[in-house]
């Protein structure tokens, strides 16, 4: 198994590393340790005090707050959406390309869905704008709850860390 | 007088053990649930007795298959083959779960193996018999087969007159005699148009094809030279495998080969799921995909009334990874199979998704049977992907099951990325198409079908770490290639005009989805010439992962008339390259005032004329992409523009891209300006959005007044009416009255199909295997 050094990880998150490194990640054995070189690389980027307890997207965090030790999903601006098994997209803003017009805004000509098939929603966080994600259903369709993680089962039997305090 | 055998048709005794095939898989399975572990294996004695010795037999197997893969692959003629590697070796124990494939279309781990327990469940030992040197022929699609261009040939290994396992080997045909050419054909609706249908038909003895067979297939389909030279690669390559299968027991003894040929399932078993622990993390994750089916356009010629309707194929998937590393797929809520050609077996679905897995999470040599064992498959019955209906046509199933997915690269692109592993992060497919077929008579005066392969050089998702790359391969293959122009042109009667990568179809993002590429083909020399599109058009089957976009979708452009033979003549300007801003069409500048040109979102039709000197757009699509794309950095964008992957307009409009381009036409993104346009768009944004739930109010209006496309209700009403609990999620999410429902009979479309059905197992005589539960 490789390992690799906490600088190496943080340009991993910068995607700043090189390809040699980045390739030997491809190829060999997943190093165990990565999970919490990976934690401590973010934890050093973000501007916020909140302990990360699992990354989510490029800006979007569960995290336990500092204050009150609830676990909730956090922007990078610090903004918090909601309790973390919630839906965080159903307190974000919402911007929804369902025109023709909407859609050659960020396609050309006929290389956008047709909006009588397809729509596209943007899920933005409302303090900065970062977008989160971005859904492709069909009208009518649900918002959908991505991912719920079972963050004990990973953290105490698959990494044999301690799980951190949830208020 | 017509004297019959006297040997009676009955016990073969093929194990030479006193149980027939299927009494001897009963136990197998039975120790299986019983145990946990494949076959009752609870330890890999052989492995961990003599680890050498096993690793040797495995890469002596392993290496063999792989060996006879790439010879056997010479002898074929069609560039499907010989080009792309759209073959594959397997082999098989006794009771035909998979040992060890080779590499290419690895999809068919499964699909030869379901045959062959098609035979067991039948009891074909004791008749047709199975005996040395048989050779068995199946393509069919209601047992286990993906689409019907995948002929396999497989051929039972003995061992002192004892059955011991099974060599399958497979290539994609170019055509199937289906109702229209190429393999993977439109035009029909159902089995029946599907083209030349084989259930795991006897096609050989003393390893020699039966001439009936041989008579009847080459007649069957329109591409007989290449049929013909597809089933001698085939069994070249089966009989190496089994040659090599000999040389090792005589190496190794027939105890150790027989060990292995089950103990290493097992293993692959564990091997999975140690790699869902090392990689993944447990949870839920629930995804969505979708495809077009446009089906009411003119353009689509169908024989049948009831399929002339515009339907979405709808494939919602929970994956669960469980604690102790277990992992089950739930497609609860699928939509439900329809009149065209898009429908899927179970097996296809369940051997299928082990091809895009070893690109992934098991990107080992070691694929067998073992990954199955670890995974729980949900795939409720009468679904596209698991069909209650013995009429179903699936000449290309890929059209979803590509996209269907796609929503597992998600799901494992999102634990990847919560875990660290940023490098394995993948936002998704290209919808591998668009595939160019048809047929006439071609450049030498013969019957001719053409099947482009063009397709399996799509873009690739993007990665958290770096862009997709660009028409670089398609998720059915590993090993794709997009194939020589000078191979392509000798196969086909068309031109190229063109060859160039396709501008702004990879999905936007900070890292963006790879880019296709389009052709541009004019027909020549050819007489009786027809072609057909078939893709996705009015709807993106991939989404984008965490803030990237969907890639682009597809479009039709087709040219008739088009005045060129005497453009060329007088040396006028030609349509050359790409479509690089199809907002801005430039090809119709350089065609005749008089030319007929199509142009639109119609990425499916049938069987059209072209003339000598029509073209042909091939738009190979790109890959989806991560990240919100206000984060790209500024030197990428430049790049993007100055190679022509990026239309300028969209540099500013979705990344913010403040530039200027010079007299030479080169792009210089200005840094410090993009950085303060992005802040802008960030106000932009906010100002235009809505709170999720505030739009959600407006939404339930419309789903309360039935406000969308008849399309769109129409997959609403066909997952409806095959899922109580997607219902019930479906309203509890909306807050719907308890009565409200939308049903098919109220759409005005054709419902055919909607409520009588009949499966094959109905059938007298059949009993049909079941993988997954349903
Ligand atoms: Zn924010």
């Amino acid at each position: 198994m490789s390992t690799y050094t906490n600088e190496q990880v943080a340009h991993l998150v910068e995607g700043t590393l090189d390809w040699e490194t980045t390739f030997r990640m491809l190829s060999m054995p997943k190093d165990h340790s990565r999970f919490e070189q990976y934690v401590a690389a973010l934890q050093a980027k973000v501007g916020f005090k909140d302990k990360i307890v699992l990354p989510l997207g490029p800006h979007l965090y569960i995290v336990q707050s500092a204050k009150t030790k609830e676990w909730v999903t956090q922007c990078d601006c610090g903004h918090v959406f909601a309790d973390y098994r919630e839906n965080w997209k159903l307190h974000a803003a919402i911007y929804v390309r369902d025109t023709e017009e909407a859609m050659t805004e960020v396609y050309p000509k006929l290389m956008a869905p047709d909006t009588q098939w397809q729509v596209y929603r943007e899920y933005y966080c409302p303090t900065c704008g970062t977008m989160h994600d971005v859904e492709a259903p069909t009208p009518w369709y649900p918002v959908i709850h991505d991912f719920e993680p079972d963050i004990e089962a990973f953290y105490k039997d698959w990494m044999g860390l301690p799980v951190p305090e949830r208020a | 007088m017509n004297m019959m055998n006297k040997n009676e048709l009955g016990f073969a005794d093929l194990l030479k053990n006193g149980q027939t095939l299927k009494q001897f898989r009963d136990g197998i399975i039975e120790r299986t649930q019983a145990s946990g572990c494949y076959n009752g294996i609870e330890k890999l004695e052989f492995r961990d007795s003599d680890p050498i010795g096993y690793e040797k037999l495995f890469s002596k197997l392993r290496g063999g298959l792989v060996h006879a893969r790439e010879t056997a692959k010479k002898i074929a003629a069609s560039p499907i083959v010989e080009q792309e590697g759209e073959l594959c070796f397997t082999l098989y124990n006794a009771v035909g779960d998979c040992v060890l494939t080779s590499t290419g279309i690895i999809i068919h781990v499964g699909t030869m193996g379901a045959a062959i327990k098609y035979m067991i469940e039948n009891n074909w030992e004791a008749n047709p018999g199975i005996n040395p040197g048989d050779m068995f022929t199946n393509n069919d699609c209601s047992i286990g087969n993906v689409h019907p261009c995948d002929i396999a040939t497989i051929v039972p290994i003995f061992w002192e007159g004892r059955l011991i396992g099974w060599v399958g080997g497979v290539t994609h045909v170019i055509d199937t005699g289906s109702v229209t050419p190429g393999s993977m054909s439109t035009g029909q609706t159902q089995r029946f148009g599907d083209g030349y249908m084989i259930t795991c038909r006897k096609t050989g003895i003393n390893d020699e094809p039966l001439r009936d067979w041989l008579h009847e297939s080459q007649r069957s389909v329109r591409t007989p030279k290449y049929w013909i030279l597809d089933e001698k690669t085939r069994i070249a390559g089966c009989h190496m495998i089994r040659e090599l299968v000999e040389d090792v027991i005589r190496a190794d003894g027939i105890e150790a080969y027989e060990k292995f040929a089950y103990e290493v399932i097992e293993e692959g078993r564990r091997g999975l799921m140690s790699r869902i622990k090392a990689m993944t993390l447990p949870g839920k994750y629930r995804k969505v995909s979708f495809v077009d089916v446009p089906y009411k356009h003119e353009d689509v010629q169908v024989s049948n009334a009831f399929a002339k309707l515009d339907s979405i194929m709808h494939s919602p998937c929970e994956m669960t990874i469980k604690p102790d590393g277990k992992w089950r797929l739930d497609f609860e809520g699928a939509s439900r199979w329809g009149w065209h050609t898009f429908n899927a077996h179970q097996v296809a679905f369940t051997s299928g998704i082990w091809v895009m897995m070893c690109q992934t999470l098991v990107p080992t040599q070691r694929i067998n049977d073992g990954a199955y064992y670890a995974t729980e498959f949900r795939l409720p019955k009468g679904t596209w992907c698991n069909p209650d209906d013995r009429r179903t046509g699936h000449a290309y199933a890929w059209h979803f099951l590509v996209s269907g997915w796609a929503a597992l690269w998600r799901g494992l692109g999102q634990s990847y990325f919560s875990r660290g592993y940023l490098e394995e992060v993948n936002a998704g497919n290209a919808n591998t198409s668009n595939w160019l077929q048809g047929g006439g008579i071609n450049q030498d005066g013969e019957i001719h079908a053409v099947n482009s392969f063009e397709a399996s050089s799509c873009g690739t998702g993007a990665c958290a770490v770096k862009d997709g790359l660009n028409h670089a391969a398609a998720i059915w293959n590993p090993e794709g290639d997009m194939g020589d122009i000078e191979i392509w042109e000798m196969a086909e009667p068309l031109l190229y005009l063109g060859r160039n990568v396709k501008a702004n179809s990879g999905g936007y993002g900070k890292y963006r989805g790879g880019c296709g590429f389009e052709t541009l083909r004019m027909v020549w020399n050819a007489q009786d010439w027809t072609m057909f599109f078939m893709g996705n058009g009015f709807m993106n089957s991939d989404w984008g992962l965490m803030g990237g976009y969907p890639s682009a979708t597809g479009y039709r452009f087709e040219a008739h008339k088009t005045g060129l033979e005497n453009r060329i003549a007088i040396g006028d300007s030609l349509p050359l390259g790409g479509d690089l801003d199809p907002s801005n069409p430039d090809y119709e500048r350089h065609l005749d005032a008089t030319a007929t040109v199509k142009r639109d979102k119609q990425c499916i039709t049938t069987e059209d004329c072209y003339a000598n000197h029509d073209l042909y757009l091939n738009y190979l699509r790109g890959g989806p992409g991560f990240g919100d794309p206000i984060d790209r950095e500024p030197k990428a964008i430049e790049g993007d523009l100055n190679q022509k992957f990026l239309l300028p307009e969209y540099a500013e409009k979705v990344y913010g891209a403040v530039f200027t381009q010079d007299a030479k036409g080169v792009f210089t993104v200005d840094a410090a300006k993009t950085q303060a346009r992005r802040a802008v768009i960030r106000k932009e944004r906010l100002a235009r959005a809505l709170p999720t739930r505030e739009w959600m109010k407006e939404e339930r209006e419309r789903i309360l007044n039935k406000h969308a496309s008849i399309q769109v209700q129409h997959m609403f009403a066909t997952s409806f009416a095959l899922s109580e609990k997607f219902t019930q999620q479906f309203k509890d999410f909306w807050n719907l009255p308890a009565d409200w429902l939308v049903r098919e009979e109220e759409l005005g479309v054709p419902s055919y199909g909607s409520k009588h059905r009949m499966d094959l197992s109905l059938l007298p005589d059949v009993t049909t295997v079941v993988q997954v539960e349903e």
